[in-house]
């Protein structure tokens, strides 16, 4: 079960960040999650919301570089080792894990993290096969 | 017979003079054109100091002995020092915007315009015009001559106008396309706005009815042509002039588009150093010198144009026999020394177009921290080349950067910035600020 991720350009400058995040609360439109990467000079802000149809729409319109990226979601048990266990599942494998970051919430003794893949299908293969939860969409926007 | 993109149609006959012909002519336009001069202060004096009058003119040779003109010059004798006949024959006045400080004004009398408007229909028709043609012209109307000059041209021709002026690219839009024009003229950076908004009200080319464009007034590239070829499914003509010498109509692309067509029965051409002064052989990049021999109010003796060009004497399948003229590839005075390298503008934007996926609209950024040059090229980032991996930005940074190296032999700092920040321009487009003039350091 893929997710969708809306990526986002922006120029490492004050305010950047809070235009589109105004943007999304004025639609009405929930942040479930983010994740920022940036150098100097801009950054890609990749966010997980409530509803990213909606919010890819709006933020293209109002002229933003925005993009769909699809992400999976992954249930990790929240404990010593417990990432281990799903990291070890690719080690092997020709699928590369491009970044990732976590969910504010759990479920409950699990978190919750995203996982953007080079190929996410052949991931969530490989993570039916070694019994790991794949999250689904629903869970994860409408929490 | 050769084949051609369409009819090769010759608007006026002294195109085609044969080059003894052509030369024997221009000898005596000069020599008219001194005798002319004589009325002109700035030129008497000069003839009096080298010992030159029309009498001494009896070969192209002899052109060497006349005073080269400036733009400080005609700023010198502003506004109208540089006339050569009574005021009360004028009937237009021209100029130059005044950006870089004083403007410069030119004057017309009856028959030059007459001549202007018919070196605008050469060009035109060599590029396609025909008298069933709409026009549509988003130039700048006013001083600049851009407008006046190719509207006269086209109507001269035959073809319908609509004089839409430059701005307010929504409403040339509309205009383009409920008129449906058949010929686009404005310059090459308007008309990137234009693709560019076309592109995002949903125009696919196919739908724009545009079939032929000219363009002018600043310089550009030949991946900028290809690019607004593509964007708006049309064919690209270059022409060149400028306000001190007639305004466009100096010289234009033929069919073949591999240079443009010098007008040689009005105006000589030279090529040189424009250090040395001395001439640059055929083929190489020097700064073009233009005498005008043929106006009336406002003939021009070897006027430095600061643009940089090469020149191509050999035979065009067109059959014109005016000698070619290459792309303008800078200014003298915009031409940038990074660290002790001659670096053009148009090459940064070479670089830019070469990188699949950049959109050319930039600034150039040179400063001087410390004791060295540094060079910033702020680049918008085209939608479809951001990926959400950082390292495939990386990689699209490294790509203009390297390009910027191999074209212009600088190495740049290159920075992605969101599109539709940098600012845009609807004439001449401003792509450099120069922080180290502002400190005084150059």
């Amino acid at each position: 079960m893929k997710i969708h991720q809306l990526s986002l350009f922006l120029e490492n400058k004050p305010g950047q960040l809070t235009a589109p995040c105004r943007e999304l609360a004025d639609a009405g439109i929930d942040i479930r999650t983010l994740s920022l990467a940036d150098t100097q000079q801009f950054g890609i802000l990749r966010l997980i919301v409530s509803d990213w149809k909606r919010g890819y729409e709006l933020l293209r319109d109002k002229g933003y570089v925005v993009k769909d990226t699809e992400v999976v979601a992954i249930e990790v048990p929240d404990r010593p080792g417990g990432l281990l266990e799903v990291l070890k599942v690719f080690e092997k494998s020709a699928v590369n894990i491009e970044y990732m970051y976590a969910f504010t919430f759990g479920r409950g003794d699990k978190a919750v993290l995203i996982f953007r893949f080079d190929d996410p299908d052949a991931a969530i293969a490989l993570l039916n096969s070694a019994g790991i939860n794949v999250v689904g969409s629903v869970e994860v926007y409408n929490r | 017979m050769a084949e051609f993109l369409f009819e090769n149609r010759i608007w006026d006959p002294a195109e085609k003079l044969p080059r003894n012909e052509l030369q024997a002519l221009q000898v005596r336009r000069l020599r008219d054109c001194v005798a002319r001069l004589e009325n002109v202060p700035f030129y008497r004096k000069a003839f009096a100091q080298g010992n030159v009058n029309a009498d001494r003119i009896r070969s192209l040779d002899d052109l060497k002995r006349l005073p080269l003109t400036t733009k400080a010059d005609l700023r010198e004798h502003y506004p109208l020092g540089f006339l050569a006949t009574p005021r009360s024959e004028i009937v237009r006045i021209h100029g130059s915007t005044g950006t870089t400080g004083k403007p410069t004004f030119v004057a017309y009398t009856r028959d030059d315009l007459v001549l202007w408007a018919n070196l605008c229909a050469r060009f035109l028709v060599a590029g396609g015009l025909r008298p069933e043609h709409m026009v549509h012209i988003a130039f700048g109307y006013g001083l600049f001559t851009g407008g006046f000059g190719l509207h006269y041209g086209a109507e001269l021709v035959g073809a319908a106008i609509v004089p839409a002026a430059a701005g307010n690219t929504e409403r040339q839009i509309v205009l383009i396309n409920d008129l449906q024009a058949d010929v686009l003229v404005c310059t090459p950076s308007y008309a990137l706005n234009i693709a560019e908004m076309m592109r995002a009200q949903g125009y696919t080319p196919d739908k724009i009815p545009l079939k032929f464009a000219h363009f002018g007034g600043e310089p550009w590239t030949e991946d900028m042509r290809l690019e607004i070829e593509r964007q708006m499914g049309l064919l690209a003509f270059n022409n060149y002039g400028l306000s001190e010498v007639i305004g466009p109509g100096v010289s234009g692309e033929c069919v073949v588009r591999n240079g443009m067509h010098i007008q040689e029965d009005h105006f000589l051409v030279e090529c040189i150093d424009p250090d040395t002064l001395e001439p640059v052989p055929y083929g190489e990049p020097g700064e073009l010198v233009l005498t005008a021999l043929t106006k009336q109010a406002m003939p021009i003796l070897r006027y430095r144009t600061r643009d940089i060009a090469r020149l191509d004497p050999t035979p065009c399948p067109c059959g014109r026999t005016g000698i070619r003229m290459g792309r303008v590839i800078g200014r003298s005075d915009d031409m940038l020394i990074i660290r002790g390298a001659n670096v053009f503008p148009s090459q940064i934007e070479e670089a830019l177009l070469r990188v699949e996926g950049t959109a050319p609209h930039y600034l150039i950024e040179v400063d001087r921290p410390g004791t060295l040059d540094e060079v910033t090229v702020r680049v918008e980032l085209r939608p479809e080349r951001f990926s959400d991996k950082m390292s495939q930005m990386h990689v699209l940074r490294e790509d203009i950067e390297r390009q910027i190296h191999i074209v212009a032999g600088i190495r740049a700092n290159v920075e992605l910035v969101a599109p539709q920040t940098l600012e845009r321009f609807i004439g001449k487009a401003k792509r450099v600020v120069d922080h180290r003039k502002e400190k005084g350091l150059i």
